[in-house]
């Protein structure tokens, strides 16, 4: 691994790799890491956005166009990233790095039969402001051809001079020398259930639950808010299963024939029945408490079943941020005597 | 759903402030309601009854032609007009179907034992004992609450004197309490069968006794009772105090980790050899030995235990060796009765194998089938420290770590109480009470007093005193005893109005509703709080009309057929996979729960036993739901939500 290598696979990274591969990808390589099972990929790191950046500065400026601008003058904003946009969708990688990508995305074939991937743009910073860069949300699923998955990555990388990231940028005067994006390359997961898992209640900050969100199809659907997912409780420790709601999942997210992904309704038996058997959460569970254990603390994780080998595959897990950020005061403290604790019961004290 | 019993515990602690934003007075001018008129012990309440609350007790009447029976009840439990001030609510926990006169003295020697624990020997600060009263046979009671704070000090002073002494030194208590109640069971099982010879026995006279027979009728009749009531002080030595330790565990627990379930706080703390689990392992095992000796071929569904034992006996060395097991297993496992021992006709299996012989043909199947009845104690008992461990280490600092290593020590050390008391008290003791009591029916109806021996339980313990001095005054008098020609009719009466009763619901409370229930008696015995009175209240209502809901006492979802049992003689009504719908869960019917698929019960609280068996059994369980009995209808397809606490009507 070096600070300019342009393509990182999973088992190489970590989350100390983060300023290059970004915080999905260095999340993603953790995880690969740590033997939880992810599927597999690599990143195109911010040195490959540089050196795209930089051979399209050869030809015409970007940078310097940016650095100019008003933060408050959103006309010129509008315009700079109309055109900007459009050539970093337009142009051609170098080939180099072309070849580099291409090559690695090859590699993802297995059986050689092409690999079908996701392509999700993944930003270097960490700090609470990520929200206003609209790059983060940028995701392809289902990319078929090799052609699409590089159109793909520049449209990730396009995204990065959206109106609302320049005007952030400019609002906070950041240099655009220090801006940069990495973007993953992953198998894609076809999914027969995903969704999300939180390894503390995102509710009460109940740390001995798990509560686990799901939907027919791929994930998208629940992330998306598209459908009300099924939600269950699991005891962290117990594995009981003391809550379970199955909704009614009318739509569910599946891979479109030529790429990319359409909504398909879901047929009538299977709307209301549950989309994970209860061996499949507490699969779920053993992965959620492994990643928590690995990080230490509360996890947010996106998880897939894969349709064929019936397989818990994790696509996602960052921090819990919002329990975790909290006052926990001590719900009791010790007594001296500790007898004095059966005076909250019949001492009346209030 | 959150638990009551848990709310109960908050409102313990709840600052003066949200008690008054929560204040509702709803005063006593509830009024009288119209449709007790229709239906005299009903419960149907008008929609504007259940805006305002409870009705009075003054408004419920007596079933009209059971004035009679219903005055046979002692005058000190009979609703008065001040009663109508203060907040009332139906035991149906502890007596779910109408009384009969004799069995009232389970309520009398209970709450006199309560009472006496609570007011006067561990002096709780907030509490006093409980009063009770009876109508159309059912039990009312209510608590008194200490409010005014000076006095809550003064008997916190005193508590701290005497409830922490018991803390301190719980084990060597303990242990003497067993000596004691053991002592107790003795002297109830030396005392003599009631019988009046024709003359004296020779050996007497020549003794130089000087008592006669009669005399003993007495005085063994005055230590039965006696015994009874010393039996309840026993009963509440430990109680309020081991569950209040347990429940200060339990509250942290809930605020700690707040979607813990019950049944995991329970496990936590539960005894995994406890006393009440030993008669149905011991059925267990009996089931093993069976197939061992390859003697099961005699047990069938439907045979009766008469005609097994007979045809055992019969069987040759190998029914011997059965028969010799099931001898050592009876003495005194099978002192436990079918129902919680309040009930003269909640007969022990003892009295009447056919309950443990029912669930004998399905373990000696699972042995067959290779299952394995053996519960591995050593193995739960690992998960149990495993599972204190893994709760520990999920808790925020090592001050709260040291808080909780506090409070599960304090319910560690009450738990063995808690659990093992009943099989002492409300089984064994009250079997042999009931029986002895019995042998009095026997004796009094051969003497003409009523046609049969079970027709004892229609006269109240002092009226029973009366009979049987009746009855020695004849003996000695060489005249016929009064009671033949006094007693039949009465007897058949009181049966009358027990039996009509029955059909008759009873309010589930009374009165006005008070803001808070914050005694701790209440809460933790009866798991009754605010919020379940509300809902009890609002269980009517329309939108609620195909849901019933109560404690999630074990986890689980299963759907099935309703089978209503309202008394002990239905059980055999219950077919393989029915939900069995109850009044009370009863952990006695321990045998009972591998025929059924879910249990729901309208009263209970989740550290029940009842919720402890259907946990052990894998069953999903609702417990405490106020009506389940009166809005489920027999036969109707239900599904019970364990792990949530709701019972959808389908």
């Amino acid at each position: 691994m070096t600070a300019n290598e342009s393509i990182s696979w999973f088992a190489d990274i970590g989350l100390e790799d983060r300023p290059r591969v970004g915080g999905k990808g260095g999340s993603l390589g953790e995880l690969t890491r740590a033997g939880i099972e992810v599927p597999p990929g690599f990143v195109v790191c911010t040195a490959a956005f540089d050196r795209f950046i930089d051979a399209l500065e050869q030809r015409a400026p970007v940078r310097s166009r940016i650095e100019v601008l008003d933060s408050q003058d959103l006309d010129a904003i509008g315009v700079v990233s109309r055109e900007l946009r459009a050539r970093i969708e337009a142009e051609s990688m170098p080939d180099e790095l072309q070849r580099e990508i291409l090559q690695a995305h090859a590699r993802l074939a297995v059986a050689g039969v092409a690999p079908i991937v996701a392509v999700r743009s993944s930003a270097t910073t960490e700090d609470a402001a990520d929200a206003s860069f609209a790059g983060l949300q940028d995701t392809f699923l289902w990319v078929m051809q090799p052609e699409d998955v590089l159109a793909r990555i520049r449209s990730c990388w396009a995204s990065l001079y959206s109106v609302e990231s320049v005007s952030y940028r400019r609002k906070q005067n950041f240099p655009e020398a220090g801006v940069a994006m990495a973007v993953v390359v992953q198998v894609m997961v076809d999914a027969r259930t995903a969704g999300v898992m939180f390894t503390r209640s995102p509710t009460t900050g109940d740390k001995s639950v798990i509560t686990i969100e799901g939907a027919w199809g791929l994930g998208s659907a629940v992330v998306g808010g598209e459908v009300t997912p099924d939600r269950w409780v699991v005891g962290k420790i117990t594995g009981e299963i003391p809550v379970r709601d199955i909704s009614d999942k009318a739509i569910r997210h599946a891979p479109a024939p030529g790429g990319g992904i359409v909504d398909v309704e879901v047929e009538p038996d299977q709307r209301t029945a549950a989309c994970l058997s209860d061996d499949e959460l507490l699969a779920l569970r053993a992965v959620g408490r492994k990643v928590e254990r690995h990080y230490g603390r509360a996890q947010d994780i996106e998880w897939a079943i894969d349709r064929h080998s019936g397989r818990v595959m994790l696509l996602q897990s960052r921090p819990e941020t919002v329990w975790s950020n909290k006052d926990t005061a001590p719900v009791v403290t010790p007594k001296a005597d500790p007898r004095m604790h059966v005076m909250s019961i019949f001492g009346g004290i209030k | 759903m959150s638990n009551p019993v848990n709310r109960g515990v908050f409102s313990l602690a709840k600052t003066a402030c949200e008690v008054m934003r929560r204040c509702r007075t709803l005063g006593t001018n509830i009024g009288n309601t119209g449709s007790t008129h229709k239906l005299p012990a009903g419960v149907l309440m008008s929609a504007q009854d259940k805006a305002k609350g409870f009705p009075l007790p003054s408004s419920v009447k007596v079933v009209p032609g059971t004035e009679a029976a219903q005055a046979a009840y002692p005058y000190h439990i009979q609703f008065a007009p001040e009663d109508d001030q203060k907040f009332w609510f139906y035991n149906s926990m502890h007596f779910p179907e109408p009384m009969h006169a004799f069995d009232m003295v389970t309520a009398e020697a209970a709450y006199c034992a309560l009472g006496a624990a609570n007011t006067r020997v561990h002096c709780l600060p907030t509490t006093l004992g409980i009063d009770h009263r009876i109508i159309n046979g059912r039990v009312y009671i209510g608590g008194n609450g200490v409010t005014d704070p000076a006095e809550i000090e003064r008997r916190t002073v005193e508590f701290q004197k005497r409830a922490f002494y018991y803390y301190e030194n719980w084990e060597t208590l303990y242990a003497q309490w067993k000596v004691k109640m053991l002592k107790l069971i003795d002297d109830a099982r030396a005392l003599p069968s009631p019988t009046l010879p024709e003359f004296e026995p020779l050996e007497h006279v020549h003794a130089g006794r000087g008592v006669a027979s009669n005399h003993d009728l007495l005085v063994t009749y005055q230590k039965t009772i006696e015994g009874y009531f010393r039996m309840w002080h026993h009963h509440f030595e430990f109680l309020l105090l081991g569950y209040g330790a347990y429940l200060v565990f339990f509250g942290f627990c809930k605020k700690a980790f707040p979607e813990i379930t019950d049944q995991t706080i329970a496990r936590m703390v539960a005894g995994i050899e406890a006393e009440i689990f030993r008669p149905d392992e011991e059925l267990r095992g009996l089931a093993r030995r069976a197939v061992e000796l390859n003697v099961d071929h005699h047990f069938k569904e439907g045979v009766s235990a008469d005609a097994v034992l007979a045809s055992l006996s019969e069987g040759g060395p190998a029914g011997k060796q059965w028969l010799d097991s099931l001898a050592k297993a009876r003495d005194p496992w099978f002192n436990i009765n079918v129902g919680d021992g309040f009930y003269h006709y909640h007969r022990g299996w003892n009295d009447d194998l056919s309950m443990p012989f029912a669930a004998l043909p399905d373990y000696m199947q699972q042995v067959r089938d290779g299952k394995s009845l053996h519960r591995d104690i050593g193995k739960l008992q690992e998960e149990r420290v495993q599972l204190i461990a893994d709760y520990r280490e999920l808790l925020n600092s090592d001050e709260e770590r040291a808080a909780y290593d506090q409070m599960i020590g304090l319910a560690h050390r009450v738990f063995p109480y808690v659990e093992g008391h009943k099989f002492y008290c409300e089984h064994w003791y009250t079997n042999l009470f009931f029986n002895k009591i019995r042998e009095y029916g026997a004796l009094l109806s051969k003497a003409g007093f009523f046609p049969e021996e079970a027709d004892v339980f229609n006269l109240t313990h002092y009226e029973l005193e009366s009979a049987i001095i009746d009855l020695m005054n004849a003996w000695s008098s060489g005249s016929p005893p009064r009671g033949p020609s006094y007693w039949p009719p009465i007897v058949a009466q009181r049966k009358a109005a027990v039996a009509e009763w029955a059909k008759h619901d009873s309010p589930p409370a009374l009165g006005p509703i008070p803001d808070v229930i914050d005694d701790p008696a209440i809460v933790m015995l009866w798991g009754i709080t605010r919020e379940s009175l509300d809902n009890w209240l609002t269980s009517g209502d329309e939108k609620n009309s195909h849901e019933v809901r109560g404690f999630a006492a074990s986890m689980g979802v299963v759907e099935g057929t309703a089978r209503i049992v309202k008394s002990v003689d239905e059980i055999s009504r219950l077919q393989r996979g029915d939900i069995l719908v109850c009044q009370v869960t009863n952990p006695t019917w321990a045998p009972i729960f591998q025929r059924i698929s879910a249990a729901v019960s309208d009263i209970g609280g989740s550290m029940s036993h009842a919720a402890i068996v259907a946990r052990e059994y894998g069953l999903p369980a609702v417990v405490g739901t106020g009506n389940a009995t009166s809005k489920i209808k027999d036969g109707q397809r239900i599904r019970v939500d364990g792990g949530r606490g709701v019972v959808t009507l389908l």
